[in-house]
């Protein structure tokens, strides 16, 4: 339909909204399975035996096929974190948020997640407790869906 | 064994909200202003390469079909090339190569972006998977804020004296980008005025980021041949490099890149440059975050890891200094993103051809354009000289 914008020329208001299907495949299945046993598995790779989390089917450096499954913690040390003020298109949690990565006990790199369970519209809250190094651990939700948010947020220990 | 190349003619729009026309329109301003740079006859093109951005942004898949009246592209050989950010260092390379392999003699390299048309983050989003790492990525300044965090960590540099050097960054790429006809956002700003502007994802705030913008550019390549027959003087591509990082982020370091250190290294081994900030005499790197263009001095060996706030806080970087950085106001002040690094490419032609005009750094023989996508994944650098 023909309508303006917001300078005032005259715009096509399109959308495509597509479904998808999207392949987990054996790797990705088991370790959102396992996920909804509130355990977070890695692969180790033969050759340069890194544990990477999550899981992968092959090592990314090697290009070998990750042989053993191997369980890490469900604790770790924040390594980087970010606070979020901004809404995006799509995004699944409200602003602020806290997106970090956590290098969990046991395991070769770091994991994407949220740092949460305190109040972060106080900021000199978050300023004392968000540091490098801090300790975390996850709080799981109740009911599983086999999905990354089946870990809630990784809250400081 | 491969032929010198150079570059004969740029054409760029004039960028910002185009909403007032439709995209081949604003892509077709870009090619006709090339050819009216460069004098080429249309019909002497032999190849036509296009890039933007996902067609998830666009609003229309696989743009070229599209845009290929406005390219000119009829009865050519056509070819995309998109690697995201890197979209348009990716062109150039793509550009070089069909010239240096002798497949052609003349050849057309466009990219475009209508940034406003679509909505960007969300499109940066859907760049990384969807199982694990596409909700925490918070479009591209929620993965950006976490580099210069690891850097100062890193270097213990102290966030006061990092975020005065950002801020003056920013300051001075605005004040650039007034010089530049071809700039976005045209407008001074103070250092208190960036430090004070609302954060965006800490340390990040609005000044420290690159504006939405609609906007093209156009490049045509040519061989030796051709280059020394034109009127205006070309430039000559001295050296390319460009190196890719591995996927999931936290699996490798992205703040001491290797594949940015890895790709300015083979420009530089190419082009027998051994001392790149007493070499080079301007650089436009890629931008779109004040914090993030320090890291990317460091990486190209502008000065040494951790050095990059003082070299800045210095003026070693600014017009008037050693190397000056984005003499254009860079990606800060205009970011069409597909088009943004072809625009470097365009930057450091007009640079070394001494046609800058009112942003023209004095004297330069040799300069660095630089590409980056995903995050700080792929990095591209070419260098182009005065001289062949």
């Amino acid at each position: 339909m023909l309508t303006v914008n917001k300078r005032g020329h005259p715009i096509l208001e399109a959308e495509a909204s597509i479904p998808y299907e999207l392949a987990y495949g054996p790797t990705w299945h088991r370790f959102f399975e396992e996920l909804k046993q509130e355990k977070i598995f890695g692969t180790r790779c033969p050759k340069c035996e890194r544990v990477l989390v999550p899981a992968r089917t092959f090592c990314p450096r090697c290009f070998v096929d990750m042989g053993q499954w191997v369980q890490v913690s469900n604790a770790g040390t924040v390594a980087n974190w970010a606070i979020c003020n901004l809404a995006f298109f799509g995004a699944p949690f409200k602003p602020p948020f806290i997106t970090s990565l956590i290098k969990l006990d046991g395991a070769d790199n770091t994991f994407f997640h949220l740092v949460g369970g305190f109040d972060l519209e106080d900021v000199n809250l978050v300023g004392r407790i968000m540091k490098r190094g801090v300790r975390v651990e996850a709080v799981w939700e109740r009911t599983k869906k086999g999905c990354i948010f089946d870990i809630k947020y990784f809250e400081p220990l | 064994m491969t032929r010198p190349v150079a570059i004969v003619g740029v054409g760029q729009t004039k960028p910002g909200d185009r909403s007032e026309v439709t995209y081949p329109d604003l892509v077709r301003e870009a090619v006709q202003a090339v050819f009216h740079d460069s004098g080429i006859d249309p019909d002497d093109i032999e190849s036509v390469i296009f890039g933007s951005m996902p067609s998830m942004m666009e609003g229309v898949a696989m743009n070229h079909f599209y845009l290929a009246d406005a390219l000119r592209g009829v009865g050519k050989t056509f070819m995309r090339t998109e690697t995201c950010g890197t979209t348009g260092i990716s062109l150039a390379f793509s550009g070089y190569y069909s010239v240096a392999s002798g497949f052609a003699d003349l050849v057309l390299v466009v990219a475009s972006e209508k940034v406003n048309e679509g909505d960007a983050q969300a499109t940066m989003s859907t760049v990384a998977e969807p199982f694990y790492q596409r909700p925490f990525a918070a479009g591209a300044p929620g993965m950006y804020a976490m580099l210069p965090n690891e850097w100062m960590w890193k270097h213990d540099i102290e966030e006061d004296a990092c975020r005065d050097a950002a801020a003056t960054l920013s300051v001075d790429h605005h004040r650039d980008a007034v010089r530049n006809p071809c700039a976005h956002i045209r407008r001074e700003f103070t250092l208190e005025e960036v430090k004070s502007a609302p954060v965006v994802v800490y340390p990040i705030r609005l000044l420290d980021v690159c504006p939405t913008s609609d906007g093209a550019c156009a490049v045509i390549f040519a061989s030796e041949r051709i280059a020394k027959k034109m009127r205006q003087k070309p430039a000559w591509i001295k050296g390319i490099g460009f190196r890719g990082d591995e996927y999931v982020v936290g699996d490798s370091d992205r703040v001491e890149s290797h594949c940015a250190t890895d790709a300015a290294r083979e420009a530089y081994e190419m082009a027998g440059i051994t001392r790149p900030l007493e070499e080079l005499d301007v650089a436009e790197l890629y931008n779109p975050f004040t914090f993030v263009e320090m890291l990317h001095m460091e990486s190209f060996g502008f000065c040494e890891p951790g050095t990059a706030t003082a070299r800045v806080l210095n003026g070693t970087f600014s017009r008037e200094g050693t190397l000056p950085c984005g003499p254009s106001g860079g990606v800060l002040c205009t970011n069409p993103i597909g088009a943004t690094a072809l625009i470097r490419v365009a930057e450091i032609v007009l640079q070394v051809t001494g046609r800058a005009g009112d942003h023209q750094v004095p004297g330069v023989k040799l300069g660095l354009a630089h590409g980056l996508g995903g995050v700080n994944q792929f990095n591209g650098v070419m260098i182009l000289g005065s001289e062949l």
